[in-house]
């Protein structure tokens, strides 16, 4: 597909990275001439320099010709003008992102009336994720398969847990819930396990599993941690604004500590529920007059990455049970694990990730294509979800009959809106929902591009 | 300094050029030359062995198949603007190496440093030779001698891009075209490398057939057509004939001939746009404009001081035409013995070989684009000498030049000057006339091929001694990876590890 991609910043840097990848010919547009040329050394694109929201420059682009415009500048009025004069110039799909809560509101409307594909808002899924994550404190990351049937849920085996040093095949008995280990993480590299793989202290498990039985899942491992309900916000970023609404409308009681005080004054007016600190969030007096060692969870999202990361580690520090920190800069997630940083939340990757998820989407012309994809623990691994839609030779056959390529799981058949976690006897039909996890690298574009052909 | 890498890519294009050199093999075994047919053979062995053994040096870690998460792991520290530098003048100096082979195997040329200087003066699509009876040679190697024109007009690397699997997304090989393409600037024509290389090569290719059906139109026999087609498109300049285009009396195929290389001048994304539709922006280029305003400038100037030699004005006009246009592009065929033409003339002749062709053409010299944009700088300078606060700023096309792009030009400027004088200092030895030192060296720098007195249209280069031929093979070499690829490749910084 021919993409062109307006504004390469953070996240239109790693989505032309990402996209590019995967094969579609992509022209950035920026009027910054030195993130331009970095860009074109680094990856096959090509660049024009200029402002994206002038036809001009968008001709030079060619977008009359292309599948797909994404508007990711800074302003949001530029990237809506952008939508609109690449509309008017016959582009087929537009995407902006928008993170004026003040557009927010309106985003019906722009998709209705201004012709974009998709409006999306960076913070805003931030919040959501955080909140997700929230609910279930035990789990570092939680994705939503099957319109949100079945979760990818990942989890850490802590000292002292039922799990560690048991094999793998036990889990099913251990845990007493249909879900099934789709890949371990352990030192960095992630593999699909085996039932004879034996699981340790410090593992990272992707657990997939019905989305109904979360709570009986966490409570038979043993590491149920009950809602939170006490939560400390550090920073009060727009970011905070949409957690504090959700939280605050599932009766959390949440504490807000921001330096400016102008903010201050806004938030406590838009937030009346939850108490506002004027105050340096890094100050460890502060914090614990703040009574940071009380809470059930401490989420960092003030703009530096720095001081998120610091004051993550300290509420681990002095036994916080939840901590969730916002970092921008992804590239050094490795650094950051078993240093206390549970759970991390990048705006620009979760942004990067909706899109490339519609993207995928785009292509889908056949039955048995990708409907969805995920990328898991830090990208090492990916969630492929298929919808079967004709019938094809692999449908009607026991699995344990069938041979899949290496390195790569069925997690999960999804059949009249039941979740079947499969095992060796269970089969993929017309019209079920099949999800996948692999760790490969070939590009897995159809169900069957999964499976090892006999008629060779 | 990542050597699997740069063995990986050198021993891509010694297979290249194995699989090129098959044509002239199947030449020599139609046409019965025993001699060169071994020498092909060969040649392509040798090439086929040590491209193997390079291979399989950069395979350890196969980089298409390189898994997402050890996105480092992959050639260790990958493709940099250094290894792109090294690549390029590894891979010329190791292709023009290889080249020389059949020339020498052959029995054709004795001396190897001449097999090196007719080979470098191919690839770098120059067409000066030091043979002084071109006639004799069989046709195999004929072909093969034209054909290395063909090849280094659009660059091996850039065939490489076209051909060679590279994993998706990657920007890496940017820096090879950029350090094989002419120009101060490099774009790519769309989004993706693979796709910009084939585009090029397509066009490059559709132009040399359209010329050879020309050619052929005027009676000239195919392996001629060929041939010249070939020293044509790469703006090189090799003929079969000793006397060059002038042994065919024909009118229409030396304007042909004129025409053709009047466009293989022009920057090739005149011809992209062109076929996009787009010919109005494509003739709005104001590099495509002085490029052509010279041309003509230069043929009314030079007919009106020739006139008194020929008979007719449109003779002059004719005779003018073809040798500018043979000049400017940096070609170098010839259809009269121009060195004996009035000095006026000849001056300009000599300006056109140090301004060359369009940048992104086949052509060589500092390119028309340097020069507009050398002297859009000198304007502003002027002007800021007078009017110390205004600002100004340069553009070419209404779009404003980055300074590193005109930085890059005065570096360009200020390397090539002194590999100039260095170079007339190292010829000046041999002791011949000023005429022969100096246009000798532009000749070679500017990829031009004939020069003035001793190396005019109908000298060579012969009477030359080793290290002239090699320095001025290592001039051809310069001018036509723009001066610092070559140079960068002897710099001790360009080896130092990453540190």
């Amino acid at each position: 597909m021919k993409i062109v991609i307006v504004g390469d910043g953070k996240v239109g840097y790693t989505l032309t990275k990402r996209l590019s990848q995967e094969g579609h010919d992509i022209v950035v547009i920026d009027n910054n001439r030195s993130v331009l040329l970095q860009s074109q050394e680094a990856l096959d694109v090509a660049v024009v320099d200029g402002n994206g929201a002038s036809v001009e420059v968008q001709r030079e682009a060619g977008v009359g010709s292309s599948d797909l415009l994404i508007a990711a500048t800074s302003g949001d009025e530029t990237n809506l003008l952008c939508c609109m004069v690449a509309r008017k110039l016959g582009c087929r799909h537009t995407i902006a992102r928008v993170r004026n809560p003040e557009y927010d509101q309106q985003t019906r409307f722009l998709k209705d009336e201004l012709g974009l594909s998709m409006v999306i808002n960076p913070e805003k899924a931030a919040a959501l994720e955080i909140f997700r994550l929230l609910q279930y404190p035990s789990f570092l990351k939680r994705d939503s398969f099957a319109k949100g049937s079945v979760e990818l849920v990942e989890l850490k085996i802590k000292e002292n847990n039922v799990l560690a040093n048991t094999r793998l095949d036990q889990f099913r008995t251990l845990s007493n819930v249909n879900a099934l280990v789709c890949a371990v993480e352990r030192g960095g590299m992630v593999s699909i396990p085996k039932g004879s793989f034996s699981l340790q202290v410090g593992d990272k498990l992707t657990i997939a599993t019905d989305a109904g039985d979360l709570v009986r899942l966490i409570k038979n491992l043993g590491v149920y941690t009950p809602k939170a309900q006490h939560v400390m916000i550090i920073g009060g970023s727009r970011t905070a604004k949409y957690l504090a609404q959700r939280l605050i409308s599932s009766k959390v009681k949440l504490t807000i500590i921001e330096k400016n005080e102008k903010r201050c004054q806004e938030l406590s007016e838009t937030l009346p529920e939850a108490t506002i600190v004027h105050g340096n969030g890094t100050e460890q007096g502060l914090l614990i007059e703040e009574g940071i060692r009380k809470m059930d969870a401490v989420v960092t999202l003030t703009g530096m990455d720095e001081e998120n990361l610091i004051v993550s580690m300290f509420a681990d520090f002095i036994g916080v049970p939840k901590s969730v920190t916002k970092i921008n800069r992804t590239e050094y997630n490795n650094v950051y694990e078993n240093k206390g940083i549970d759970s991390i939340v990048s705006p620009k990757l979760l942004t990067t990730n909706e899109i490339i998820r519609y993207v995928r989407a785009m292509d889908d012309t056949t039955g048995g294509s990708v409907v969805t994809l995920y990328r898991i623990v830090d990208g090492k691994a990916e969630a492929l979800e298929f919808s079967i839609k004709n019938d094809a030779p692999y449908n009607n056959i026991p699995l344990h009959k069938l041979r899949l390529k290496p390195d790569i799981l069925i997690a999960s058949i999804i059949r009249a809106r039941k979740v079947i976690i499969p095992s060796g006897n269970d089969e993929i039909r017309k019209g079920d929902t099949v999800i996948i996890v692999t760790t490969t690298d070939h590009a897995i574009a159809e169900l069957r591009d999964i499976f090892i052909r006999d008629d060779a | 300094m990542n050597i699997r890498a740069i063995g990986f890519y050198i021993g891509h294009i010694l297979r290249i050029e194995g699989v090129l050199l098959v044509p002239a093999l199947l030449i020599a075994l139609f046409c019965h030359e025993r001699e060169s047919l071994h020498a092909f053979g060969i040649t392509i062995l040798i090439l086929a062995v040590l491209s193997m053994a390079l291979l399989s040096l950069g395979r350890r870690g196969p980089f298409w198949k390189r898994r997402r998460d050890a996105e480092n792991s992959r050639f260790g520290e990958g493709i940099h603007a250094r290894e792109g530098f090294v690549i390029t003048a590894l891979g010329w100096i190791a292709l023009s190496l290889f080249g020389a082979f059949p020339f020498y195997l052959s029995g054709a040329i004795p001396s190897f440093v001449d097999c090196w200087f007719e080979t470098v003066s191919g690839f770098t699509t120059t067409g000066a030779t030091i043979l002084s009876e071109i006639e004799g040679l069989p046709n195999s190697l004929l072909y093969w001698r034209s054909f290395t024109h063909w090849i280094g007009g659009m660059g091996v690397l850039v065939f490489l891009l076209a051909i060679i699997p590279m994993s998706k997304g990657n920007g890496e090989t940017f820096h090879l075209l950029r350090a094989e393409s002419p120009g101060p600037s490099v774009g790519k024509l769309t989004p993706t490398m693979r796709h910009t290389a084939r585009l090029l090569y397509a066009i490059y290719v559709a132009l040399t057939v359209i010329m050879i059906g020309f050619l052929l139109a005027g009676g000239m026999p195919l392996f001629d057509s060929v041939v010249h087609a070939f020293a044509t498109a790469g703006t090189g300049g090799f003929s079969i004939k000793n006397a060059s285009i002038a042994a065919y009396g024909s009118h229409y195929l030396q304007t042909v001939i004129a025409v053709f290389m009047v466009l293989f001048g022009v920057n090739f994304n005149v011809f992209y746009l062109i076929l996009c539709g787009r010919a109005s922006q494509a003739l709005r280029s104001e590099e495509l404009r002085t490029y052509l305003g010279i041309i003509f400038g230069a043929t009314f100037l030079i007919a009106l001081n020739i006139q008194p030699q020929f008979s007719s004005l449109g003779d002059a006009f004719h005779h003018s035409f073809f040798q500018v246009s043979s000049i400017m592009t940096t070609t170098g065929f010839s259809t009269v013995d121009f060195n004996l033409w009035p000095e006026f003339s000849r001056m300009i002749l000599i300006a056109l070989i140090i301004i060359g062709a369009c940048a992104g053409s086949t052509g060589g010299g500092i390119k028309v684009a340097r020069v507009i944009i050398l002297w859009k700088a000198l304007k502003g300078e002027m002007q800021r000498m007078l009017r110390p606060r205004t600002v100004r700023v340069v553009c070419m096309d209404g779009k404003q030049l980055d300074s590193h792009v005109i930085r890059g030009v005065f570096a360009y400027m200020t390397g090539f000057i002194a590999v100039c004088l260095l170079s007339f200092l190292c010829i000046s030895i041999e002791n011949y006339d000023m005429e022969t030192t100096v246009t000798s060296v532009l000749t070679c720098i500017g990829n031009v091929g004939p020069g003035l007195s001793i190396v005019g249209p109908m000298g060579n280069f012969s009477h030359f001694s080793i290290v002239s031929k090699l320095v001025l093979s290592a001039d051809m070499l310069i001018g036509r990876l723009e001066i610092f690829p070559f140079i960068l490749l002897f710099s001790p910084t360009t080896w130092k590890s990453r540190t």
